[in-house]
């Protein structure tokens, strides 16, 4: 049991250095303020301990000093909000341009789609350097992804919304990915792992892998099956709106608000395509819940994406970045 | 005090515990001591109950494999382990006890405002207590105590109802101790007791009050809302059913994290007590300290959102909780500051209690700037969930709170009873408790920050030696625990006697006789002074 004993965690991504400086100045903080606080409890335990010639002076307070221990702890405490809350920022907003990867929770494993198709369950084969983009999640309860080496953690909830996170891996190996919301009897066993590899080496197992239908094309297949195209294709226009050239752009909506159309607002039209209509047209799409697996809402979404590629429009990324709320 | 010398009457006279004999006497007694005395059994209880449970849960993490229980066992087992502790013990541990034995003794009352309905919310309480024991014995509960939806609503397939009625009846006594006690404090003082000369224990409860009769109704909503879905299928937090899983948490953090203020405040309100007495002195900053359980009673209501960092809130919302967070860390840090400098020219003794409150001003600090790593956000995604979480608040609840307690209970067990406990051993548990808790609880910050998550059953190996130093840790403090359970116990009997006043302690409540008389004080007393006078006490002793 020792010998992997160790007390710090490995650092492998882009902006696991920022997290562990502020952890750094924080166990700083404390230890000075613990050592501060102990101190003056020794001290005055030992110098002010009760002798038979010397009575207690009653002190009623200061209010220099409360200004003082009031203002100092309030300045440092605010400076470290500054701090983390910019690093936040910075975590939170998805790079405009990555590798989507599709990852879907379940009791009790991890899905896991790459953006060329390949599918994987509870391990994650990833290439060193690049932005990856996790578009999360869940079937059923409340999962989150958790990859220590990263300090990345993200919710992952079950419904029509999803949830996305991004890393940059920047050292090779294999990390461990838990699940770290309680999500029923298994899950402590709901855990995998991501193998971060040099660029070529993950092409190279790419290719060793069995062809995963393209995403596109699947998708598209689909879209025509489902029947999707009779009424979104780019002729026929009245009963649903074409779908070339929106995806990543705002889009509004029949109560006047406006939308960012994403992979969520996808994935929710085709689950609940009454909850946020596009502007001018009739609630007429059913749903297809229960009829397109999440394998097949990803394709779709893949063949969506695909036609706002396709178009001259210009490519709008994740904006608003972070959840996808 | 002035009319201390005037409560002396024979030593013949009955009190409290001799008021009345038989179990009649005490299961339809009105008195708040004898109330407060259900409690300390009932509690003691429970918190044995959710022991046992955590010596389990340790014992299983001795080892990287789930080789003592089955995975549904575990699961049950922490889940078990907080409900019990936190609803049925931390929530009303000192209000309960201490608080209904000591808030009429200290403001010179001859019992809380509304006598029978603290009776009641003992009954309440005692009821809610045995709905989650039968759930238990039922066959449990595996949510975890915070019954993130749509777990508990739709998928958990243990007695998610049942044990929810238990902690939604336990909510009606908190409501109806927090109005009894805002009643008393305003209406029930003694002459001369004015609001800046209240004791700050009676200023702690009386803000814990405040926050138990508008948080409360809040998790009750809640837990009715989990069961309505349960039962009726009704969307409310499911998606599949068309609801929505983050309103839960907003409406469990709303009260819970409240709840923390409710299990901390009336533990810094005993803190006060027991510095004032063993330093000989009034609390430096007195004013200030009293205010700022008022400032956390209120900031405490605005930080809910640090606890969804991860959820997918929104990023702008958790800019909100993380800094009003950091705000309401400030209270926290001033009365640690202003117990500390009352011991600046003070004339300090080493009873047991002022053991626990200096083991307490220690393991809060550690506990607070700790919270300050989680209400940071970037860091919070890395440690949310994990054992640095779990350490966290072991450190504010266990060695804020409990210590408290403890503290609180050697501080006032003579007047409670009129016998002293042996001392010996006293210090003896208060040391092993000190460095158990330290060894069980340091190693799980490690153990989070290296990205260990918490509630799990089996775990990397990588983790081990951390978690047998826990274990191990876990063993001490499951000893030191016990030892006051014998010895209290045991000085109830063959304790030395003590006179009305064996810490020459200032405040109403040891004017009149151990134990207390059936009502407290046969004259109300008159109130002339601030409270904690020990300038006098000082001045005669020398
Ligand atoms: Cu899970
Ligand atoms: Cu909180």
């Amino acid at each position: 049991m020792f010998e992997d004993f160790t007390l710090f965690p490995e650092a492998a991504s882009t902006v696991a250095g920022g997290i562990d400086r502020l952890y750094f100045f924080l166990i700083g903080m404390t230890t000075f303020a613990v050592a501060g606080i102990l101190s003056a409890l020794i001290l005055f335990s030992i110098r002010y301990r009760r002798r038979p010639d010397r009575a207690a002076q009653q002190i009623d307070g200061s209010v220099p000093l409360e200004i003082i221990w009031s203002a100092i702890p309030l300045a440092l405490w605010v400076f470290i909000f500054g701090w983390s809350a910019k690093l936040y920022l910075e975590i939170h907003t998805t790079p405009s341009e990555g590798m989507t990867y599709f990852v879907t929770g379940k009791q009790w494993m991890w899905k896991i789609q790459h953006p060329t198709g390949q599918r994987e369950i509870n391990t994650m084969h990833v290439p060193r350097g690049e932005v990856v983009i996790l578009k999360l999640v869940s079937e059923d309860v409340i999962h989150d992804f958790f990859v220590p080496a990263f300090r990345i953690k993200q919710d992952v909830l079950p419904g029509t919304q999803y949830t996305t996170i991004w890393f940059e891996a920047t050292k090779v190996g294999t990390y461990d990915l838990f699940c770290a919301e309680y999500c029923g009897t298994k899950h402590s066993e709901m855990i995998g792992s991501v193998v971060v590899m040099d660029p070529a080496d993950y092409q190279a197992w790419l290719d060793g892998q069995p062809a995963g239908q393209d995403p596109v094309d699947a998708g598209r297949v689909l879209f025509e099956n489902l029947r999707c195209v009779t009424c979104h294709d780019a002729g026929s226009g009245q009963r649903g709106p074409d779908l070339s050239g929106r995806f990543g752009r705002p889009t509004s909506l029949s109560d006047g608000r406006t939308v960012l159309f994403d992979e969520s607002y996808v994935r929710e039209s085709i689950l609940e395509p009454k909850r946020r209509l596009s502007a001018g047209y009739q609630p007429l799409m059913p749903t297809y819940t229960g009829q397109v697996t999440d394998t097949q809402i990803n394709q779709l979404i893949a063949y969506v994406k695909s036609l706002a590629n396709s178009d001259v429009a210009p490519k709008g990324g994740d904006a608003d970045g972070g959840n996808g709320q | 005090m002035t009319a201390a010398s005037k409560q002396h009457a024979s030593t013949k006279e009955s009190n409290y515990l001799t008021a009345g004999y038989g179990v009649r006497s005490w299961l339809l007694t009105v008195d708040h001591k004898r109330i407060a005395l259900l409690y300390l059994i009932s509690l003691t209880t429970f918190f044995s109950v959710g022991g046992l449970f955590a010596v389990l849960i340790r014992l299983e993490l001795l080892t990287p494999q789930g080789d003592l229980f089955q995975s549904e066992t575990y699961n049950k087992l922490f889940t078990m382990h907080g409900i019990f502790m936190v609803f049925f013990f931390l929530v009303p541990s000192i209000p309960a006890v201490l608080g209904n034995f000591f808030l009429p003794l200290m403001i010179g009352a001859r019992d809380v405002a509304f006598p029978k309905l603290n009776l009641l919310s003992w009954y309440v309480y005692a009821a809610g207590g045995l709905v989650t024991l039968f759930a238990m014995f039922a066959g449990g509960v595996d949510t975890g105590w915070t019954f993130y939806a749509p777990y508990s609503s739709t998928y958990a397939n243990s007695h998610v109802i049942l044990a929810a009625l238990g902690i939604f009846i336990t909510g009606f006594s908190s409501i109806l101790t927090g109005v009894n006690f805002i009643a008393t404090t305003h209406r029930m003082r003694a002459p001369g007791l004015t609001w800046m000369r209240l004791p700050l224990f009676v200023w702690a409860n009386y803000a814990t009050s405040l926050i138990m009769v508008l948080g409360t109704p809040v998790i009750a909503v809640t837990i009715l809302l989990v069961a309505i879905e349960r039962l009726l299928h009704v969307g409310i937090f499911d998606p599949a059913l068309g609801g929505d899983p983050i309103l839960f948490q907003h409406l469990f953090w709303f009260y819970s994290h409240p709840a923390v203020y409710i299990m901390i405040l009336p533990g810094m309100g005993v803190m006060s007590e027991i510095v004032a007495c063993f330093t000989r002195k009034r609390i430096f900053g007195y004013k200030i300290v009293a205010m700022s359980s008022l400032a956390i009673a209120i900031l405490g209501f605005l930080v809910w959102g640090h606890h969804m960092f991860v959820s997918g809130q929104s990023m702008y919302a958790g800019f909100v909780f993380s800094l009003l967070s950091m705000l309401v860390a400030v209270p926290s840090a001033i009365k640690v500051f202003n117990w500390t400098a009352t011991m600046y020219r003070g004339s300090i003794t080493f009873a047991t209690p002022m053991l626990y409150a200096l083991g307490f001003i220690g393991l809060f600090t550690i506990g607070g700037l700790t919270g300050i790593f989680l209400a940071a956000m970037a860091l919070d995604i890395h440690v949310h969930d994990t054992y640095f979480v779990v350490a966290h608040f072991h450190y504010v609840m266990v060695g804020g709170m409990v210590m408290a307690y403890l503290g609180g209970l050697h501080f006032y067990w003579p007047k409670m009873f009129g016998r002293m406990y042996h001392e010996g051993l006293a210090k003896v548990a208060a040391v092993m408790i000190f460095i158990g808790f330290n060894l069980t609880f340091f190693p799980q910050f490690l153990l989070g920050y290296l990205g260990m998550p918490r509630r799990y059953h089996v775990y990397d190996e990588d983790f081990q030696v951390l978690n047998v130093l826990s274990t191990a840790g876990a063993s001490v403090l499951g000893l030191g625990f016990a030892l006051p359970i014998c010895y209290l116990i045991f000085s109830l009997k063959f304790g030395k006697k003590v006179g009305d006043n064996p810490w020459d302690a200032a405040g109403l409540e040891w004017t009149i006789s151990s134990p207390p008389y059936e009502h407290n004080f046969h004259e109300i007393p008159e109130v002339t002074e601030e409270a904690y006078d020990y300038g006098k006490r000082e001045a005669a002793r020398v």
